[in-house]
């Protein structure tokens, strides 16, 4: 419209010249918006290269070896440059996770829900606090578990139970479980 | 503002009003390239190339931020941050083609922006704070092209660093401290790459600064024009906008067609194969040349091969590139011709015409191997191009008849642009067409 | 003042180049390797041209050609296996192609620590064949195999050279001077710069590599076919390149012809009408 307007402008120099107004508009404004489609097209790749690369895209999936985690035992491995916590879980976190009343939960799921069929003691999540994405401790022996016995994250001080599921603290959610398959009774694929 | 009769600037809205009592930068723009600056009428397409070289500049300030977000300044991974650029990174290709096919397009747009100034004497009273800033500008769009083309770190590139900064060994004494500080080490490697990343992402924000002077400079007397006669009232001019925005618009739309040409489907056609190969510090590539751009000063280096006065050839050769370019600050000086346009200048028309054809020679002659006849031939064109500016200029300007200047520019453009206007002058002779008519 | 001094410099340095002028030269002595080199002939490839499109079959044979013959010597360090998928190969295959690489990937072992080999997947770039440049260099009589990545844009005459190269193999000319002959470890191909490469001639008979598509595998065939390979290393992103190209084209000659016309209609009443010529 801009460009319409000053063009009014123009007409007005052009009547103390005395030549009478006839103009087509129409291509101005043609123009002007055809260059506008452009130069926003061209947005898009400028926008775009921001995204994850092939590269970065290609490691979206690992497959890590479990065989030696015993239960009790955790590992932290990593998977799209995120932690991941890999826990082999007890039989006594396996009932403390199982005894909790879901509905009085946060972000209400059972253990079930966040393990796979006939692999319950596998709890495999992302090592990355749903607050504001610290690593929380615990999976290894030793660590500070918080008050529910999974992990306790330092930063803001939240509390997730062996599920893995916020119980206290500022976090919304619960540890984010990846998507995982497992290729055999050793190996498990995430991602 | 320049004139009298330019258009005021009046806020629209309230919106505007509000703006412009607080930070008046509409007010700015119209006054610099909106309906408030008033611009001789009869300009030709030669005047295009000012606006397309700010599109350059712009082109490759957003291509090179973001390349820089991909690229790796460390002599260990650079060569291969490029190829990640050029095969992962979404749309990477299609960014670092049009960066390293636009630095070519910018300097395509200065040189025919020089070549204009040249012709119709812009650098003349009182104009020549303009050229001045004009020819900074073009030292450090120099400075930043030689800086980039090294960040691939690829065999020219990494041989353009040692070569070019084997020019300030040259200096007696000083020379080789000089060099080994500007390489940060005896030869370029990741110390020289870092500066000149950090310098190659600088000099670009400081061009823009200096453009910024150059068009304050050039609103102070207005733009000159084809006839080079002064503006004598409002008949003379046309507002910028919309009349020569609509024209730069279809010129940008010209330039873009070329560009994407070379973008698109012959991305390397302008560089040259050596550079890709990963810099190889121990081996040197058969036959070094650098970017087309420069090639009429390397054959200027290159012309000087023996020992004169007491001078070394290398010192010589040195001496001689840099004042090819350095005269230029000159130039309004040694001229002292009243009339602008060559247009009205018979005998320096010529000699315009002859510096031309020397120095597209001369960057023909750049690339040549230096075996006869091309040492020969460009020994005569560097003399010829000396000899022009700090010779021939002033001598011209005093023993020329000019012919007479049209009375005004409405009264040429009322004799036929065409025929006044156009480089091949008045003699009916015009094959360039001045303005679509 | 000023063009007094300009006219002293502008004649100080003409002379130096007069000067420069004045000096008898040696005249330039014909160069041996200018005289016997050939020009690596015009060959045709499906990616030429602003429409051109890849031949996925002759990439895929070409592939062949530098898994079995190249591959012994020559890296591919900026190609993944994962791009292989773009040759028409499925994630599977790409998969099993990298698990059945002949040369494995560096890594570490797990317990000791110590270096290691392990078995390539997707996501990896092609491994070198050797460890390191000495490495190359010892098992090749000194000389260094390139890496075959850029190959097709880091030499004159891009795919057409390598297919050049590749065929150019000749018994030396009767007529060649000694000191051009080939030396030990070296042999005459015209089309390489100095005329004696220390590659020995890597395609040497028909039927050397079969393919499973049926064509038939000459020389000249399985160099055609590695060259329009090694354009795809160099530039995969070349149809997407010449594509996006002929729309950008396309666009902006409409554009353009919008911005004359109204460029044209700003301008009609500013327009100068000459006077008849007298």
């Amino acid at each position: 419209m801009a460009n319409v307007e000053v063009v009014d402008q123009a007409g007005v120099t052009e009547k103390v010249e005395g030549v009478g107004v006839r103009r087509r508009d129409w291509l101005n404004i043609a123009a002007v918006s055809v260059a506008g489609v452009g130069g926003l097209t061209v947005l898009i790749p400028l926008i775009n290269q921001m995204n994850p690369s092939a590269d970065v895209l290609a490691l979206a999936s690992i497959e890590v070896d479990i065989s030696k985690i015993t239960p009790g035992m955790g590992i932290k491995t990593s998977w799209r440059k995120q932690p991941v916590f890999i826990r082999n879980l007890t039989p006594k976190e396996i009932a403390e996770a199982n005894a909790v009343d879901v509905s009085s939960l946060r972000d209400p799921a059972t253990l079930a829900e966040r393990t796979k069929p006939g692999k319950e003691n596998w709890l495999i999540t992302l090592a990355v606090c749903t607050h504001l994405g610290c690593v929380p401790l615990g999976v290894t022996e030793g660590e500070n578990r918080g008050s529910y016995g999974g992990y306790f994250c330092p930063c803001h001080g939240s509390s997730y139970d062996t599920a893995a599921r916020i119980r206290s603290g500022p976090a919304p959610l619960n540890l984010n479980v990846p998507e995982y398959k497992f290729n055999s009774d050793t190996v498990v694929q995430i991602g | 503002m320049s004139f009298p009769w330019a258009a005021h600037y009046a806020p629209k809205s309230v919106f505007t009003q509000w703006i412009d009592e607080r930070l008046p930068l509409p007010r700015l723009v119209y006054n610099a390239v909106g309906a408030g600056y008033p611009v001789p009428r009869n300009l030709n397409y030669f005047w295009n190339f000012g606006v397309l070289a700010g599109a350059a500049l712009g082109l490759q300030i957003i291509t090179g931020i973001i390349l820089a977000m991909h690229y790796a300044a460390n002599g260990a991974i650079a060569f291969d941050s490029v190829e990640h650029i050029m095969r992962d990174v979404n749309s990477g290709w299609l960014l670092r083609y049009a960066h390293a096919n636009g630095a070519s397009f910018f300097f395509i747009v200065v040189y025919m922006h020089i070549g204009r100034g040249l012709y119709y004497g812009s650098y003349k009273a009182p104009r020549e704070m303009i050229w001045l800033l004009g020819v900074v500008i073009f030292l450090l769009m120099m400075a930043t092209a030689f800086m980039g083309y090294v960040l691939p770190w690829g065999q020219m590139s990494f041989w353009g660093a040692q070569v070019i900064t084997g020019f300030f060994s040259a200096i007696p004494l000083v020379g080789e401290p000089i060099r080994e500080w500007l390489l940060g080490g005896y030869a370029p490697d990741n110390a020289a790459l870092n500066r000149f990343f950090s310098l190659h992402y600088l000099l670009p924000f400081v061009i823009a600064g200096v453009i910024i002077l150059h068009i304050w400079a050039l609103h102070i007397p207005g733009s000159n024009n084809p006839t080079g006669v002064d503006v004598k009232g409002p008949q003379d001019t046309v507002p910028f906008h919309p009349y020569y925005t609509a024209k730069d618009g279809f010129g940008l739309g010209v330039f873009l067609i070329a560009f994407s040409l070379f973008v698109f489907f012959m991305p390397n056609a302008l560089g040259h194969p050596d550079n890709y190969i990963p810099a190889n510090p121990l081996s040197t590539p058969a036959h070094i040349v650098p970017e087309w751009y420069f090639l009429p000063f390397y054959a200027i280096l290159k012309s000087f091969t023996v020992n004169f006065l007491w001078i070394p050839a290398k010192l010589w050769g040195v001496m001689a590139m840099f004042g090819s370019i350095l005269l230029l600050f000159v130039l309004p000086w040694l001229d002292t011709s009243p009339v602008r346009s060559s247009n009205y200048r018979p005998l320096y028309k010529w000699f315009f015409f002859a510096l031309i054809i020397d120095v597209l020679v001369l960057g023909w002659l750049g690339q040549a191997p230096a075996e006869e006849p091309y040492v020969r031939l460009s020994q005569f064109c560097a003399a010829y191009y000396f000899a022009h500016f700090l010779i021939i200029l002033p001598i011209v300007s005093k023993i020329e008849r000019p012919k007479p200047l049209p009375m005004s520019i409405s009264a040429s453009v009322l004799h036929g642009e065409a025929q006044e206007s156009a480089p091949f002058g008045a003699g009916g002779v015009a094959t360039v067409p001045a303005r679509a008519s | 003042m000023v063009r007094i001094i300009a006219f002293l410099a502008g004649l100080v340095f003409v002379m130096a180049l007069v000067v420069a002028m004045l000096i008898p030269r040696q005249p330039a002595v014909e160069n041996t390797a200018h005289h016997f080199h050939v020009e690596p002939q015009e060959v045709a490839f499906a990616s030429d041209g602003a429409f051109g499109r890849f031949d996925r079959q002759q990439l895929q044979r070409g592939f062949q050609v530098y898994k079995e013959v190249c591959a012994a010597c020559h890296s591919l360090r900026h190609v993944a296996f994962r791009d292989l998928t773009e040759l028409g190969f499925t994630a599977p295959e790409v998969k099993a192609i990298a698990k059945n690489w002949a040369i494995e990937v560096p890594s570490v072992n797990p317990d000791t620590g110590e270096p290691a080999t392990r078995k390539a997947i997707p996501s990896d770039m092609f491994p070198s064949p050797y460890a390191n440049e000495v490495a190359a260099r010892a098992a090749n009589n000194n000389a260094l195999p390139p890496d075959l990545s850029l190959m097709t844009k880091a030499r004159e005459g891009h795919a057409e050279y390598v297919h050049g190269l590749l065929t150019g193999y000749r018994k030396a000319p009767a007529d060649l001077p000694a000191e051009a002959r080939p030396g030990p470890g070296l042999y005459y191909n015209p089309v390489y710069a100095n005329l004696n490469i220390a590659m020995p001639p890597p395609l040497v008979a028909e039927g050397q590599v079969s393919y499973a598509d049926g064509t038939k595998p000459t020389v000249d065939q399985m160099a055609q076919d590695v060259s329009a390979f090694l354009i795809w290393t160099a530039e995969p992103k070349l149809e997407n390149r010449k594509r996006t190209g002929v729309a950008v084209i396309l666009f902006l000659l409409l554009a353009t012809t919008l911005a004359y016309f109204a460029y044209q209609n700003i301008w009609a009443d500013k327009k100068a009408k000459p006077l008849p010529q007298a």
